[in-house]
């Protein structure tokens, strides 16, 4: 009885059965976690401390050969990069040929140029994972958000989704253009317990790599050993649901390009509301509707029945 | 075509030749039984046809080009903005105004007002080609094209909204290609097909309306995504779906109005008296179905202001916009509806249809591209991208002016396939 039914539910709409299995996974998910995934237990991470990173851009070079990636326009010990400006005049940002870049800001009442290190986040519920309609991405247990560029099929959803602005596209590429974004050196290093080779390579220490919730304790450790150091807030530890990669910065975080709007809530939260209604028009849509057929053509029926009477 | 009809030419709608017992030939219903000779001779006397072969001329090359030198050389290549004209006007304009095929299934078909029934296979019309090009605009933006099918066979990933999207409007592309072969059927002597469909029609509404809520309400959703990039008034995480969805009512039936007034100036030779008598009587009850939905959208439209406290944001100049949009494409095609409606002017009705046409144009890329990034920066797209969009949307134009031409959209079938 239960196999025919569910056959019988399974034939009458494929499209609205997979569509119901998707929001009814949806909710399992967050109900598990009390609406709330929260990321691994032991997800690695990595803390940055802004406060020591002297724009060298070795991390830059370390990044370009690890993932072999394409030279540079400008050599990697060329500072001059940090004047340049991409449209809006905005600082450079993750591209096609470049999975992390280092920014400078000249902050007012500080004593030097603060450098900031950009690149993929690794958000515990990623925003270009759940937006992604082929599962091209994946959250590892490691923590790393690596993406498989066989399935995409480039539909740059997961662009619109991503909050910090990081997946970059390969547009030049007409046959095979592919998502291009930092995996932590999933493949070859994180994956062994390694750390990414930015922050091997890195002369100052600026990265700490780590379990992520070791880092969170360390972080805060360092901002309340250092009273007056650090401004009270390590960016990554709830933003966005938490990110792997946090910020320890001893200037505010949105005089050097951090946005403070983004929330505590990971973006999924925000389409749920759409998701819970998908399952409830699919199974209350068809009785309401036929119902709405049967009164309205019920004058007509009435007659067709009234002469058997 | 008029100068011919002068001449005493009638089109084909029958499958008999008149006064004859031979049926018309496949090549006899391609040129409307006219001579290739004929036909020619029409087509160079069209004057849109010299404005078509321009576009064409200027936009096949580059729209190849597109495919050949990839995205990069065709667009701005914006990671930023990775969604440009191919989507914000081809998939995010184009579906909702191509509601009517919905709208007019149920209206006809579940509520049983036959009288709206000269219309229908003209809405059902204007949405499966609507659908239709959304896929080919799709096709032009999508990085891998030939992966079209990866979400609904080889990789799936469903708790997507774009997936919902995907198999959606898959699924409602079929369902919609099924509810015009009756007309299909009508111009090749079919009978088992029409019977077939006629006997599961209420099905193919009722799905047709499922899959429409959810396909229409999760375009909007797909911005949820996003909840930083598009400006507050035009987001709302609660509502996004169902102003998506409210608004592609009126936007459906809207284009509907604006086509058929197309029709009725342009393609007056092909409307029988059945179309064109009942037009104006058609024209104002589509019109009560739009200041309905206009009034709804309206008010959710408010209330989602209110939801999310974002009066604020009226004194900016983006909230300039936001009141020019809603006072010019809801509140004026709602009194100018509501207007003719009262006074029974079918031609202020069609006005107000394509004042409602261009709001949901407006709204669609405003909320995708004009106020999309609204903290970074404003990007123009490229002007590729203006020729591959109008390109496509001539071809668009080109294929529904053929098909009213030949299947009996806006005339009866003086058949006897039944």
């Amino acid at each position: 009885m239960k196999k025919m039914n569910r056959r019988n539910f399974i034939k009458g709409s494929l499209a609205g059965g997979i569509a119901t299995a998707a929001a009814a996974g949806k909710a399992k998910k967050a109900s598990a976690a009390g609406g709330d995934f929260g990321g691994y237990p032991d997800s690695m991470g990595v803390l940055v401390d802004l406060t020591k990173c002297v724009g060298c851009r070795t991390c830059e070079a370390a990044c370009n050969k690890e993932q072999g990636l394409p030279e540079p326009d400008k050599p990697f010990d060329d500072l001059s990069v940090f004047d340049e400006h991409r449209h809006g005049g905005l600082p450079r940002r993750t591209t096609e040929k470049a999975y992390t870049v280092v920014n400078r800001y000249n902050v007012e009442g500080r004593e030097h140029p603060l450098f900031r290190k950009f690149q993929c986040n690794h958000c515990n519920e990623p925003a270009c994972l759940t937006s992604c309609f082929v599962n091209a991405y994946t959250k590892t247990p490691e923590g790393a958000v690596i993406y498989n560029p066989k399935v995409c099929v480039g539909c740059r959803t997961c662009m619109i989704a991503c909050p910090f602005y990081v997946p970059a596209y390969s547009y030049s590429s007409a046959i095979n253009p592919v998502v291009k974004k930092c995996i932590m050196c999933y493949d070859t290093r994180l994956k062994f317990g390694r750390p990414p080779a930015c922050v091997e390579s890195c002369p100052q220490g600026v990265m700490t790599f780590g379990k992520r919730k070791d880092l969170i304790a360390l972080a805060h450790e360092k901002i309340g050993g250092n009273p007056g150091k650090y401004v009270e807030h390590l960016y990554g530890e709830r933003e966005v649901g938490g990110t792997s990669w946090m910020y320890l910065s001893d200037v505010p975080f949105d005089k050097i390009g951090f946005d403070m709007h983004l929330g505590k809530e990971p973006i999924i939260s925000y389409v749920k509301d759409f998701l819970a209604i998908v399952p409830m028009v699919l199974c209350i849509w068809p009785a309401l509707f036929t119902g709405f057929h049967l009164l309205s053509t019920r004058k007509q029926a009435n007659k067709e029945e009234s002469p058997k009477a | 075509m008029k100068k011919l009809i002068a001449e005493g030419f009638q089109p084909i709608d029958t499958l008999i030749k008149p006064n004859t017992n031979n049926p018309w030939s496949w090549k006899d219903k391609l040129f409307l039984g006219l001579t290739p000779q004929e036909y020619m001779k029409q087509l160079f006397r069209n004057p849109f046809n010299w404005i078509l072969a321009i576009i064409y001329a200027v936009g096949i090359p580059i729209l190849v080009g597109r495919f050949i030198f990839g995205l990069g050389w065709a667009t701005h290549s914006s990671y930023d903005y990775p969604w440009g004209l191919f989507l914000g006007w081809g998939l995010f304009v184009m579906v909702p105004l191509s509601a009517s095929g919905f709208m007019m299934g149920t209206t006809v078909e579940l509520f049983g007002r036959k009288d709206f029934k000269p219309i229908e296979r003209l809405g059902l019309l204007n949405g499966l080609l609507g659908y239709f090009f959304a896929v080919v605009f799709l096709e032009v933006d999508l990085g891998q094209p030939w992966r079209l099918v990866y979400p609904m066979f080889v990789s799936l990933g469903p708790a997507a909204v774009l997936f919902l999207v995907a198999w959606h409007v898959a699924t409602y592309l079929s369902v919609q290609i099924a509810e015009l072969v009756p007309a299909t059927s009508e111009l090749m002597g079919w009978v088992k097909p029409k019977k077939f469909i006629k006997s599961i029609v209420l099905g193919l509404t009722i799905a047709g309306i499922i899959l429409s809520t959810l396909h229409q309400g999760a375009l909007g959703a797909l911005f949820t995504y996003a909840p930083g990039k598009v400006h507050p008034l035009w987001f709302s995480a609660a509502f996004q779906w169902f102003h998506f969805f409210c608004s592609s009512i009126f936007g459906g039936l809207s284009m509907l109005i604006v086509v058929s007034t197309l029709s009725k100036w342009f393609l007056q030779w092909r409307c029988d008296a059945n179309f064109s008598k009942n037009l104006d009587r058609i024209t104002l009850g589509i019109a009560k179905g739009c200041s309905m939905a206009l009034i709804t959208y309206l008010v959710i439209k408010l209330v989602a202001l209110a939801h999310d406290n974002e009066w604020g944001y009226l004194l900016t100049g983006w909230g300039q916009l936001y009141i020019f949009e809603m006072t010019a494409c809801v509140i004026l095609p709602l009194v100018l509806f509501t207007m003719a409606i009262r006074t029974n002017r079918a031609g202020l009705a069609r006005f107000a249809a394509f004042i409602a046409v261009f709001g949901i144009a407006l709204n669609r890329l405003n909320t995708v591209l004009i106020t999309f990034n609204w903290q970074l920066y404003q990007e123009i797209p490229h002007w590729r991208e203006f020729v591959i969009a109008i390109t496509v949307y001539a071809t668009y134009i080109v294929v529904y002016r053929a098909v009213l031409y030949r299947l009996p959209i806006l005339y009866t079938w003086q058949g006897d396939s039944k």
